[in-house]
C-alpha cells in the first residue's frame, strides 16, 4: 500500500533556516514501522533527510519522534496504526528539545537534567568487592522504572516543559525516584530536599502525557506522585521554593478537608494552602473572587458536611490507624 | 435510562451552572438521574498523591453506594471520571479490593467490583446516540465555531478509560459539537493540561497554560471553548483575564460546559443553563447560538 508521509523538516545550514513540511509517497507493507518508512525515504527518495536511530528494536531509545502529534519510538510504531483515511500520517521531531536538523533533536538539555538529580547510587556501606547487593523482593517494584531507555518521549510531550524549560521533567524525576526508593541509597533526605526546589516534583501538573507516551511502562508521573508522598511522609523541609510549601499544604489540607467534610471546600482549600496571613497571594485572588461573587457563583464560605459524613470520618481514622501500624 | 448521579464537588461549589444545566438537559433528553446520597469527593488526584489508600477507599465507598442502588454511575466531571476509572482498575485486583472492603465493612458497605462509570459526554454518544440528540435539537448551531477542550483525566490513561473498547471516546466532544450543527475547531491544546492542578503551587505556569490554550482557540476563530471538565472551566474561565495580562495580549474566549452547549441546541434559555454565571461573558456566543437571554 502507499502511504503519504508528511515530515517536518529543518536545515540549519540554509540562509534563513525555517521549519517546513515535506510530503513523500512511499510504498509500505502492513508490517512497516514508521522507522522503516523513514529509512526508505532516506535511502530511495531523499538522502538529505536527517534522522537518528540505532538498534531498531526499542532498546536504544534513539528514535523518539512525534507521529500525528504524539511522541513514539519510530521503530516500535506501525504505520498501519496511524494512517488516516486518506493514507497519510505526520512526522515531526520530538517536542520540547531544540531541533538540530529535521528529526534530530539536541539531547543535551535532557542529559543536563538527568545529571542534576544525581542519578547514581549513594550508599553508606564500604565499597564491596563486587556489587552492592539487594534482595530481589525489595527491588522488584523498581523493575519498570529501571526499564527507562532515556529516549525522551516523555520529555517531548510534557505539558509543563512546553511553558517552563526550567522543569526537571518526567524522565529525570522518574530516575530521581528510582534512587530514593532504592534501599541501598541512604541520601533520601538530601535528594528529596533537592527535588523540592523550583522545577522539581511540585511543578508537575499530573496531566498523564508522560505515562501515555512512555514506550517502556516507566509511568514517570506516578513516580513523581510517589516522590511527593515520600517527601510529605518524611516531612522534608520545603527549602526556598514557595511552590513546594504550597504543594505540601495543598495535599495535606485537601486530605484533611475531605476526611472531615466528605467533599471539597474550595475556599478553605485555597486559603489554608496559601496561608491565612499570606496577604500578597490572597489579595491577588480578590479580583477573581469578586468576579465570581458578582456572577453569584462564589463557592459557599461554609460547606455543609455530606449526609453520612461519619462514615467518611471513620474510614479515614481506620486508614490512619493502619498506616501507623505499618510504620511501626 | 437511569443513572446513579455523581455531580462532583465543583458542580456543587465553584461551577453551579454545570449542575443546573445538567439537570435541565437530562430531564429534557429523558435521562433519569438519582443522586448518590452521601457521595464523597473522589480525591481528584490530590488525595491519590498524599494518601492513595484513602482515595481508593472513598471511591470504593461511592461505588458500593451506587451498587446498592443497582445503577451505573454518571458523572459530569472529567477529573472525577478519570480518578474513578483508575480506582476501578486498582480495585479489580481481588486482594486489594478485599483489603479496601475490610475498611468499608464496619459501615455495612461492600464493593463487589465491575461498576460502570460514565461521563455524561460518553452517555450522550454511546447511550443516547447522536441521532437522538440531533432529533431533539430545536436550534441549529450552524455557523458557531467551538473549540473542544477535554481535560486530562478523560483522555489519559486511555486503558483505564477503555478507549480501545470505545474508540469514539477519542473524538466524542467533536462528535457532539458537529451533531448539533456547530463547527468543531481543532486545536493542539484540546487534550493538554489547563494548569488547574498547579494553580496554587506555581501560578505563573498555570496561567501560562490558560493563556496558551485560550489564545490558540481565539486565534483559530473559535466563538467559545467547550469542556466536559469543571476544573478546566474554573481555570480557563476564572483566570483567563489574569492569564491574558501575564501574556500581554487580549484574550476573550467564553468557556462553555458540555450540557450548556447541548441545552442551547435543545432550545433552553440562558438562565436555565446558567450562561449568566460565566466570568468571561458568554453573551455573544449565546446570541450567536440563538439562546434567549
Amino acid at each position: 500500500m502507499q502511504a503519504n508521509v508528511s515530515v517536518r523538516r529543518f536545515n540549519p545550514d540554509e540562509e534563513d533556516p525555517k521549519s517546513y513540511d515535506q510530503e513523500y509517497q512511499v510504498e509500505v507493507d502492513e508490517n512497516f514501522t514508521v522507522l522503516d518508512t523513514l529509512i526508505k525515504v532516506r535511502e530511495e527518495i531523499d538522502g538529505s533527510l536527517a534522522l537518528r536511530c540505532s538498534c531498531r528494536a526499542s532498546i536504544c531509545g534513539s528514535c523518539a519522534i512525534r507521529v500525528n502529534g504524539h511522541a513514539v519510538l519510530a521503530c516500535k510504531t506501525r504505520v498501519s496504526e496511524h494512517l488516516s483515511e486518506d493514507g497519510s500520517f505526520r512526522v515531526e521531531p520530538a517536542g520540547n528539545q531544540p531541533v538540530i536538523k529535521d528529526l534530530v533533536v539536541d539531547m543535551n538539555p535532557f542529559w543536563d537534567k538527568l545529571r542534576a538529580v544525581e542519578p547514581y547510587m549513594q550508599p553508606s556501606m564500604p565499597e564491596p568487592e563486587a556489587e552492592y547487593l539487594a534482595p530481589n523482593d525489595v527491588m522488584l517494584h523498581l523493575v519498570d522504572v529501571m526499564g527507562c531507555i532515556m529516549c525522551g518521549a516523555c520529555v517531548s510531550d510534557c505539558t509543563v516543559l512546553e511553558i517552563d524549560k526550567n522543569f526537571l521533567g518526567p524522565a529525570a524525576l522518574a530516575k530521581a525516584y528510582r534512587f530514593v526508593a532504592d534501599t541501598r541509597d541512604v541520601e533520601d533526605d538530601k535528594r528529596l530536599k533537592m527535588y523540592n526546589e523550583y522545577g522539581g516534583m511540585w511543578d508537575c501538573t499530573r496531566c498523564g502525557e508522560c505515562v501515555t507516551v512512555c514506550p517502556k511502562g516507566v509511568a514517570p508521573m506516578e513516580r513523581i506522585m510517589a516522590l511527593r508522598e515520600k517527601a510529605i511522609e518524611a516531612k522534608i523541609p520545603t527549602g526556598s521554593y514557595d511552590g513546594a510549601a504550597y504543594g505540601y499544604r495543598h495535599s495535606l489540607v485537601f486530605e484533611d478537608i475531605v476526611s472531615h467534610n466528605g467533599r471539597l471546600d474550595e475556599t478553605k482549600l485555597v486559603i489554608k494552602t496559601l496561608g491565612m496571613f499570606n496577604l500578597p497571594k490572597l489579595i491577588g485572588l480578590i479580583p477573581v473572587a469578586m468576579n465570581a461573587a458578582f456572577r453569584r457563583k462564589m463557592p459557599p464560605l461554609l460547606h455543609p458536611a455530606i449526609p453520612g459524613v461519619g462514615q467518611v470520618r471513620r474510614i479515614a481514622s481506620r486508614i490512619n490507624a493502619i498506616k501507623k501500624e505499618a510504620a511501626k | 435510562m437511569k443513572f446513579a448521579f455523581f455531580p462532583g464537588c465543583v458542580s456543587r461549589g465553584g461551577a453551579p451552572e454545570l449542575y443546573l444545566s445538567t439537570i435541565a438537559v437530562c430531564e429534557k433528553i429523558g435521562i433519569e438521574l438519582e443522586e448518590i446520597e452521601g457521595w464523597s469527593c473522589t480525591g481528584a488526584g490530590a488525595l491519590q498523591e498524599s494518601n492513595p489508600l484513602l482515595g481508593d477507599t472513598l471511591n470504593a465507598r461511592n461505588f458500593a453506594l451506587a451498587q446498592r442502588m443497582g445503577l451505573p454511575i454518571m458523572t459530569i466531571c472529567s477529573t472525577c471520571q478519570g480518578v474513578m476509572a483508575q480506582a476501578k482498575v486498582k480495585l479489580e485486583n481481588e486482594e486489594y479490593r478485599a483489603e479496601v472492603n475490610a475498611i468499608l465493612e464496619p459501615e455495612g458497605l461492600e464493593y463487589t467490583g465491575g461498576i460502570e462509570v460514565k461521563h455524561m459526554l460518553w452517555v450522550m454518544v454511546e447511550n443516547i446516540g447522536l441521532d437522538k440528540i440531533k432529533s431533539l435539537a430545536t436550534r441549529s448551531l450552524e455557523g458557531v465555531f467551538l473549540a473542544p477542550f477535554y481535560g486530562c483525566y478523560i483522555v489519559r490513561p486511555s486503558a483505564a478509560l477503555e478507549y480501545d473498547e470505545h474508540p469514539q471516546r477519542k473524538i466524542a466532544l467533536e462528535l457532539v459539537i458537529e451533531a448539533l450543527g456547530a463547527n468543531a475547531v481543532d486545536n493542539d491544546g484540546k487534550t493538554r493540561c489547563c494548569g488547574f492542578p498547579i494553580l496554587t503551587i506555581n501560578e505563573k505556569n498555570s496561567l501560562a497554560m490558560v493563556a496558551k490554550h485560550t489564545a490558540e482557540a481565539q486565534d483559530l476563530g473559535a466563538d467559545a471553548m467547550v469542556t466536559p471538565c469543571p476544573l478546566c472551566h474554573l481555570n480557563l474561565d476564572g483566570f483567563q483575564a489574569k492569564a491574558a495580562k501575564q501574556l500581554g495580549r487580549q484574550i476573550n474566549v467564553p468557556i462553555l460546559h458540555l450540557p450548556q452547549l447541548i441545552g442551547a441546541a435543545l432550545g433552553m434559555d440562558a438562565p436555565t443553563l446558567g450562561l449568566n454565571k460565566h466570568i468571561v461573558s458568554a453573551f455573544d456566543v449565546a446570541m450567536k447560538m440563538g439562546v434567549r437571554i
